[in-house]
């Protein structure tokens, strides 16, 4: 499994100072939680490791190889993204919309294959969506259209899982069960980096934690180094309550 | 995407614009029985059969099926590049800058050629109006593109209703019917033909490309499509099915916007079944058409686009109504 390392790397917000450089490393097994106010660029940050946007300085690179140089189809295989928002302009079916990770294994002239199937129809069990398969994405709840992107990236089986919010639009069990399905994917060799908004589920299921804040500041390091409330009240400017439930820190606003 | 069997509609397809052609060049003003078409298509028959099927009705029927392909492919490439079902190549304007060049030439006084090659610059050049101004300085995205098409397009009628108004009449029917779209004039089918059987066997390698586009260039980008080149190849292939088609049949509205999306409303929306199927169906309602354009009001024709508009709206509309 390929390893993703930023050097000195700046992503490129307009009109903000640099603040810290990231040197970030995503090793296989890890999952990675990036907390953040809303606007601190989490989602700039998440499209910048995955080569889709410039950065502003600094250096990206797929194990040791820089991530410019590396074919788009490539890099595909390698590393995968659920976006934020997507895009629904023509109909297409659960299954349908699944299959299209399997894009970057499949040459021009190739057609879906069986095995291409087989992997959707898993992705689609594993996220509690195949009952779903031959329904019209756009006709889904936010919860189950945010379960088919996850099993689209599934599907498309990349060994670096960059994912915007994952958890959003989710209910309690699917939250639980999409954060096990990540940390189940990092055990069996793959890298996980996410955003997120729920102390709890980063503290419950994230061992790597990046706080970004607002002016550019940025620490990342062992969850339970960097879950502490001072950090995070100053981290949302909000007051928390934390108590330890568990093993686990568990955060409630004060 | 995942067809159980991409052969079947193909296959009705195929029939269909085969028994379409089949009619077209049987029926008209002197109509032909089906034993006397059919020996003339086998290359016997009598000889002025043969000149009215082969020569005069042949070189029409091959040219409204290959205006019609050409249109609809079209339509359907705009769509995926702009990510809109509404995108067509008269909504952008291309057809617009078209009229403009082949009436300016008209109103010179051309013929022929002339207005042909004038109409195919005027396409060209909204084309790349149309892409330049909406690339402007920042990003190129689909709604801007869409609105720059729809603003241009609006520029391109004012300019046609200018040109009309300083015509002298005598010479304003033969704009009209331009305008309207006609067949009458198309003389040779072959290049537009080619260029249709070029595109669509281009679609098959480019077919799933495509459809990743669809769902957006960023998620396009993160599944390894090299979303920025994809875009200018399909957006200059569609720029040059239009440029043909206009060439060949003066401004024959609708089909770019119908045919796509009723086809996507029966087979869903695999770019690699979509674009051949719109091919095919788009050559078969225009060939329809331009039969019918021939015999309602004979000895005297109606421009196709006429037709292609009154059969077209209704239609669309009720599939609209219909779906979900």
């Amino acid at each position: 499994m390929a390893i993703l390392t930023t050097e000195e790397l700046i992503i490129d917000i307009p009109g903000r100072a640099p603040g810290v450089p990231l040197n970030l490393s995503l090793q296989p097994g890890q999952v990675w939680g990036v907390l953040g106010p809303n606007g601190v660029g989490k989602t700039t940050l998440l499209h910048t490791l995955a080569g889709l946007r410039e950065p502003r300085s600094g250096e990206l690179s797929l194990d040791d190889k820089p991530l410019t140089e590396i074919r788009r189809k490539l890099v595909s295989q390698q590393m995968g993204l659920v976006f934020q928002d997507r895009q629904d302009g023509f109909p297409a079916t659960v299954l349908e919309t699944a299959l299209i990770g399997r894009h970057p294994w499949l040459s021009p002239w190739q057609m879906e294959r069986g095995e291409d199937l087989a992997i959707a129809e898993q992705a689609l069990e594993a996220l509690d969506v195949s009952h779903l398969r031959d329904r019209l994405v756009n006709t889904l709840s936010g919860g189950e259209r945010q379960r088919v992107a996850i099993a689209t990236l599934m599907t498309q089986a990349p060994g670096i899982w960059l994912l915007d919010e994952p958890t959003n639009h989710l209910d309690l069990r699917h939250q639980t069960s999409v954060m096990k399905l990540l940390r189940n994917q990092a055990a069996s060799g793959r890298a996980v980096f996410l955003c997120l908004h729920d102390l709890n589920l980063a503290a419950r299921w994230c061992d790597q934690i990046l706080l970004m804040f607002p002016d550019g500041q940025a620490c990342w390091g062992p969850a339970r180094d960097m879950l502490v409330a001072p950090a995070l009240e100053k981290l949302f400017g909000q007051r928390l309550l934390s108590a330890e439930l568990d093993g686990f820190p568990v955060f409630v606003p004060g | 995407m995942l067809i159980s069997s991409p052969l079947k509609p193909m296959l009705v397809l195929v029939l269909a614009s085969l028994v379409a052609g089949f009619l077209s060049v049987s029926i008209g003003s002197s109509a032909i029985g089906i034993e006397d078409t059919l020996r003339v298509l086998a290359g016997s028959g009598s000889e002025l059969q043969q000149t009215l099927i082969l020569d005069l009705r042949l070189p029409r029927t091959l040219s409204a099926f290959a205006t019609g392909g050409l249109l609809a492919v079209a339509g359907a490439l705009m769509q995926v590049l702009l990510r809109n079902p509404l995108a067509d190549p008269y909504v952008l304007g291309l057809s617009g800058g078209a009229a403009v060049g082949a009436l300016l030439a008209m109103l010179a006084g051309a013929a022929g050629y002339l207005v042909s090659g004038s109409a195919f610059a005027g396409a060209m050049l909204a084309t790349l109006l149309v892409f330049g101004l909406a690339h402007g300085s920042g990003s190129w995205t689909p709604s801007r593109l869409l609105l720059t098409g729809v603003v241009v397009a609006a520029g391109w009628g004012a300019v046609i209703t200018l040109i009309l108004s300083m015509t002298p009449a005598s010479r304003l029917p033969g704009m009209l019917y331009w305008l309207m779209g006609d067949l009458s004039h198309a003389t040779t089918a072959w290049p537009g033909l080619v260029i249709l059987v070029l595109v669509c066997l281009l679609v098959f390698p480019l077919g799933r490309a495509l459809n990743v586009l669809a769902r957006g260039s960023l998620q396009a980008a993160a599944l390894g499509v090299s979303v920025r080149p994809l875009e200018w190849l399909i957006y200059l292939m569609a720029s040059l099915l239009t440029a043909t088609a206009v060439t060949m049949a003066g401004a024959v509205g609708f089909v770019g916007l119908v045919v796509p999306h009723m086809l996507r409303l029966a087979l869903g929306n695999d770019q690699r079944l979509i674009l051949p199927a719109c091919a095919l169906a788009g050559g078969t309602l225009l060939v329809l058409a331009d039969t019918l354009a021939r015999v309602v009001i004979a000895p005297e024709q109606l421009p196709v686009g006429v037709i292609t508009a009154l059969i077209g709206v209704p239609t669309f509309l009720y599939l609209l109504y219909r779906s979900r």
